[in-house]
């Protein structure tokens, strides 16, 4: 539970830079390490602040800067804490910021310039900016405290990673919650804790959920849908007392009624954190009062995020602080001295799954002439409306159905034309008329809204060279927050990179640490006789650099290559393929003896039943590719166990030939036109472990009712009567389905046995490095395949035929082989320091 | 490194065999600093070319590679992300790449490429064809 977030290996630090008298730079200091204050630091050092200011950031959190909207993710168990920090305590270090964790600010002497901290230390500033942001309101309840003022036991606040373990703990002994507030945070909390098995009762003190961005018709669909996933909700609802002594056991509602529960979650509100402020003497109404430059009364002191009020208005979200951010860095670093703030437009999402409601500006009509259009289906759980004033967006409130919500974003944001049949806004008519897609969108138009990405800084990542989405939310930090808007990210640079914009070159390399495409790489390896991976680096990689993350890719390209004559290392490999199993979650492995097209026998069973007993296999599974699982075995154990087997591999470990399912066919089933399993077996002997750019599974079934699914293999073999074959390719049911193409109807087994190892040689030779079937049929195009798989169009037909051969006759049981003599020293010695994991529960 | 207990190599502690497997549970996370004790783990050629294994310096779990230049180079035993067993890892002159999901740690300071998470690193190196390590 103490584990500091983003935290150095002694936990604490701090580090001091030491009062260097010959430093000249001014002295900033920031107090408070929270989403505004760590991103106005790193605004700063973008603008080259480092070499003008010596930075200190108090924090009174222990941890590293975390990213607090994710918060509600990691309680619901759906991101783990280490996915949401943002700079960790060795980033403040490299940066040369004097990080203060766990250290919290008291009050300045703004006449003296120096700020005193809770740890008796005194630090002089030039310029302070405070980031404070705010705390969870309890609401004054009876019982709520202990004598000493601590909250009582099972009682929560959220606002903190501390809180949040808190709850993660409290969620494996309680069974009944109650969360107080149904607003974004209540309703984000209470889907969290219903996640964990909780029961689940949510208290609303005013008469409909989220009353701050929906009206009161939104919010009573919204209280449907919430009460469709099972969670309670009580409107009109005051707590008065909290119930229990030692811990919570209930709550009594003014009204009388009592509800019991052994967790409390108060989400009713934040109050800005002012305490500093106001002992410093600076002016606070409701928060720290600023100007349109962030600054406070005292010229030399600041204030951004939800610590800071300006004209009047206070935020409760981070896009507004990260503006302020924005602007006082450029006005203290002098990139911009004039830069002004003026407010933000606020938009909100609830991170809610199975609940979509997102809301910006205003929710109902505010003039006479403001234009309202309302869809309203409360039976679906939809409501949709806008609000427009001089033909501009002023609000929107989506709810059940967020389709539209980039379009109306942009819209709202910058103030882009609209659609004179205003309905547009809301649905798509179905005349054709095409959605409002991507390469409409003004490049100025915000598409992150908690990171302030625009498209043209999407755009622009992608010119200059970042190949893939993750690379341009590296680089951009699109997506990065809520995360919501990862899918219009991703469309974005997929519009950018196909366009007029250049594509990163190293995109079209076969792997990431040689610079050359596939058939380059192909001849190169040729040409040079090139026979292991590290002979590659040695020839092809610049300055000869290995890399670790296209070992396992050259490994696989050399073996189709050169067969036999493939100079096989160990540290090429992937450790499933090093030790001919699959790594698990704990570091142990599964093992999948080969089962040829999913027909086994008694004495099979019986050897598999005696080793599942004899090395305590944690579970014994019939998996999806018809053969049988023994999961979790120690690494040790793998010789003995495939001695013991006496059966070969199934290769489910590798990028290869997976398995051939069949079903009974001709034999048995009154409606099979062919023996499909007969076939199946011949297939999986014939082209068994043969590895290949991803993996290959394959099928063949007896009629078209299609029992083994062979329409949705890589290569999926279909019996129509008369002799007859149909030979179907690209197909998948995996993260994609796909139903494969026909590529041939053929006359005999001996042809699908042909064709087969044909087209798997041309995708073996043809496809990029873990590009399945389902995406290289599509990309090559069903008739070019056709063409020179069949009409041999391009006269590569013999030599796929021999290529093909060639691995074939490669070929050997990878278990028998490392079982007679290990292929290194120690090949399968434990590397685990095993951590608690969940492990595959004994059954 | 100008540490005092470079010559003199403690042995492995009582108990644990030359060589001997990390069996034990640790939790994610980055693990202890080094204090600079020296501690003979095993002999260089247990670690094959290219590859890393897993030792036990004192109480210490350690993932030791050797790199096919030659140089050595150790971290803690398990992934501070998840647990995952490092020494199953593939690596390059820069990066320790995990097993289980990928992340790639610097050779250097530990840290990872992502820059979120961070491995202890060990001095290590071989005396007599014995790899020596300091935790
Ligand atoms: C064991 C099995 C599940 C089961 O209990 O039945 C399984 C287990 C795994 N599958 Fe699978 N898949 C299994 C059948 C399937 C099937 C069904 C089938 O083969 O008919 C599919 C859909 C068919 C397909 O691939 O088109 C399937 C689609 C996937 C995918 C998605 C691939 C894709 O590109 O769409 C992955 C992820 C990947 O490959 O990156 C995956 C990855 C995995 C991995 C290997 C994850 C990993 O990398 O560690 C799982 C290993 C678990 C473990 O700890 O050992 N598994 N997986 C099945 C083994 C079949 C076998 O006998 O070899
Ligand atoms: C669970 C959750 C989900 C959220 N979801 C969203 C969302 O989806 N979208 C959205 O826009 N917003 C969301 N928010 C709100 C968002 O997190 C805040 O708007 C944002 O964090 C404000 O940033 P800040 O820097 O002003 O305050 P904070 O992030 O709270 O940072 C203030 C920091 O200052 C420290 N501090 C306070 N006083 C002192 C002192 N005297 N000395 C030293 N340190 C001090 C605090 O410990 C804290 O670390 C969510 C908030 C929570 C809690
Ligand atoms: S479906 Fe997912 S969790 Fe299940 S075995 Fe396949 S990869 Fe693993
Ligand atoms: S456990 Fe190492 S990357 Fe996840």
């Amino acid at each position: 539970m103490t584990a500091v977030l983003g935290g150095r290996p002694e936990g604490l630090t701090s580090l001091s830079l030491g009062d260097d008298e010959f430093d000249t730079r001014s002295r900033l200091v920031v107090v408070g390490n929270g989403m505004a204050g760590a991103r106005f630091v790193e605004e700063v050092l973008e603008r080259g602040g480092g070499e003008q200011f010596r930075i200190t950031v108090f924090g009174d959190e222990p941890h590293g800067n975390y990213n607090r909207i994710m918060l509600s993710p990691v309680l619901a168990g759906e991101s783990h804490e280490d996915e949401i920090v943002l700079n960790s305590h060795d980033w403040y270090a490299d940066n040369g910021v004097d990080l203060r964790a766990g250290v919290r600010v008291a009050r300045a002497d703004t006449a003296a310039k120096v700020v005193h901290g809770d740890d008796g230390s005194t630090t002089p500033y030039d310029h302070l900016v405070l980031a404070t942001g705010s705390y969870s309101f309890i609401p004054p309840m009876s019982g709520v405290r202990t004598a000493d003022g601590a909250l009582l036991a099972g009682v929560y606040g959220f606002r903190t990673i501390d809180e949040t373990r808190a709850m993660l703990e409290a969620t494996q002994r309680c069974r009944r919650a109650v969360v107080m507030g149904g607003g974004l945070l209540g309703l984000e909390a209470a889907r969290a804790l219903q996640g964990h098995g909780l029961q689940v009762e949510l208290v609303h003190a005013m008469p409909w959920l989220m009353n701050a961005q929906l009206d009161a018709e939104a919010g009573a669909i919204l209280k449907k849908s919430v009460e469709s996933l099972g969670i309670t909700v009580h409107l009109d609802a005051m707590a008065g007392e909290v119930l229990g002594t030692e811990h919570v056991e209930g709550v009594l509602l003014k009204d009388g009624r009592r509800l019991d529960c052994d967790l409390l979650v108060v989400a009713a509100g934040v109050r800005p954190h002012t305490d500093v402020a106001v002992r410093s003497g600076l002016e606070v109404e409701r928060a720290i009062v600023v100007d349109d430059q962030l600054r406070t009364e005292d010229p030399d002191v600041y204030a951004i995020g939800e610590c800071a009020q300006h004209r009047g208005s206070v935020y409760g979200l981070v896009a507004p602080a990260w503006e302020h951010a924005k602007v006082l860095a450029d006005v203290l670093t002098g990139t911009d001295p004039d830069a002004e703030y003026t407010g933000s437009r606020t938009a909100t999402k609830l991170k809610v799954a199975g609940v979509d409601v997102a809301t910006m500006g205003i929710n109902v009509p505010e003039r006479d002439d403001d234009e309202f259009l309302v869809i309203s289906e409360p039976r679906r759980g939809v409501h949709l409306s806008v609000v427009i004033r001089d033909d501009k967006l002023v609000g929107a409130t989506l709810l059940g159905d967020t389709r539209k919500v980039a379009f109306l974003t942009q819209a709202f944001d910058r103030g882009t034309a609209l659609p004179e049949e205003r309905i547009r806004l809301l649905v798509d008519l179905s005349d054709g008329a095409e959605e409002v897609g991507v390469a409409e969108m003004p490049a100025d138009s915000q598409v992150c809204n908690c990171n302030g990405v625009t498209k043209g800084a999407i755009c622009g990542a992608v010119a200059d060279g970042c190949g893939s989405v993750g690379a341009v939310m590296d680089r951009t930090r699109a997506g990065k927050g809520c995360g919501s808007c990862k899918s219009l990210v991703k469309q974005i640079v997929e519009w950018a990179a196909d366009g007029d914009v250049t594509e990163d070159p190293s995109a079209s390399w076969y792997v990431p640490g040689i610079p050359l495409a596939k058939p380059e790489l192909m001849a190169a390896i040729r040409e040079q006789d090139l026979r292991s991976v590290s002979q590659v680096f040695a020839a092809l990689a610049p300055a000869g650099k290995e890399d670790a993350k296209s070992k396992m890719g050259l490994t696989s390209l050399l073996k189709m290559v050169w067969g036999v004559d493939f100079v096989p290392e160990k540290d090429g490999e992937f450790i499933n393929d090093r030790v001919h199993a699959n790594i698990q979650r704990d570091g142990t492995f599964s093992v999948v003896p080969q089962m040829k097209g999913g027909v086994t026998t008694p004495a099979q069973l019986r050897k598999i039943a005696d080793v599942a007993e004899k090395y305590e296999v944690p579970m014994v599974k019939v998996t999806g590719g018809q053969r049988i699982d023994l999961l979790g075995v120690r690494k040790e154990d793998l010789p003995a166990m495939w001695a013991d087997l006496g059966m070969p591999s199934g290769y489910a470990y590798g990028k290869s030939m997976r398995t051939v399912k069949t079903c009974v066919g001709s034999d048995f089933c009154r409606f099979g036109l062919g023996d499909s399993t007969q076939l199946g077996i011949d297939l999986e002997t014939r082209f068994q472990g043969i590895e290949s750019p991803a993996k290959m599974k394959m099928a063949v079934v007896g009629c078209p009712r299609n029992c083994a699914e062979a329409y949705v293999k890589d290569v999926g073999v279909v019996a129509v009567g008369n002799g007859k074959w149909e030979v179907y390719v690209g197909g998948a049911a995996g993260a994609s389905v796909r139903k494969g193409d026909l590529l041939a109807t053929v006359d005999s087994t001996e042809e699908v046995m042909q064709l087969t190892g044909r087209f798997m040689q041309y995708y073996r030779e043809n496809a990029n490095w873990l590009e399945r079937t389902y995406d290289f049929v599509p990309r090559i195009g069903l008739e070019k395949i056709k063409q020179v798989l069949l009409e041999d169009s391009e006269g590569l037909c013999a030599d796929l035929d021999a290529g093909i051969q060639r691995s074939i006759d490669a070929y050997r049981d990878p278990w028998g082989q490392d079982l007679a003599e290990p292929a290194t020293p120690g090949q399968f010695r434990p590397s685990l320091p095993l951590i608690e994991l969940p492990k595959v529960p004994v059954r | 490194m100008s540490l005092t207990h470079t010559e003199v190599a403690e042995p492995t502690t009582a108990g644990t065999e030359i060589g001997s497997p990390a069996t034990e549970v640790a939790v994610p996370g980055r693990a202890p600093a080094p204090h600079g004790r020296a501690y003979t783990v095993g002999r260089t050629e247990d670690v094959p070319p290219g590859e890393g294994r897993a030792f036990v310096a004192g109480d210490t779990q350690v993932a030791v590679f050797r790199l096919r230049d030659g140089s050595l180079h150790a971290t803690q035993a398990s992934c501070p992300h998840a647990g995952g067993p490092l020494a199953d890892g593939q690596t390059d002159a820069d990066v320790l790449v995990c097993p289980l999901h990928l992340y790639a740690y610097r050779w250097v300071d530990g840290v990872a490429t992502s820059g979120a998470m961070a491995v202890q690193v060990y001095p290590v190196r071989e005396v007599d064809g014995m790899l020596v390590v300091d935790v």
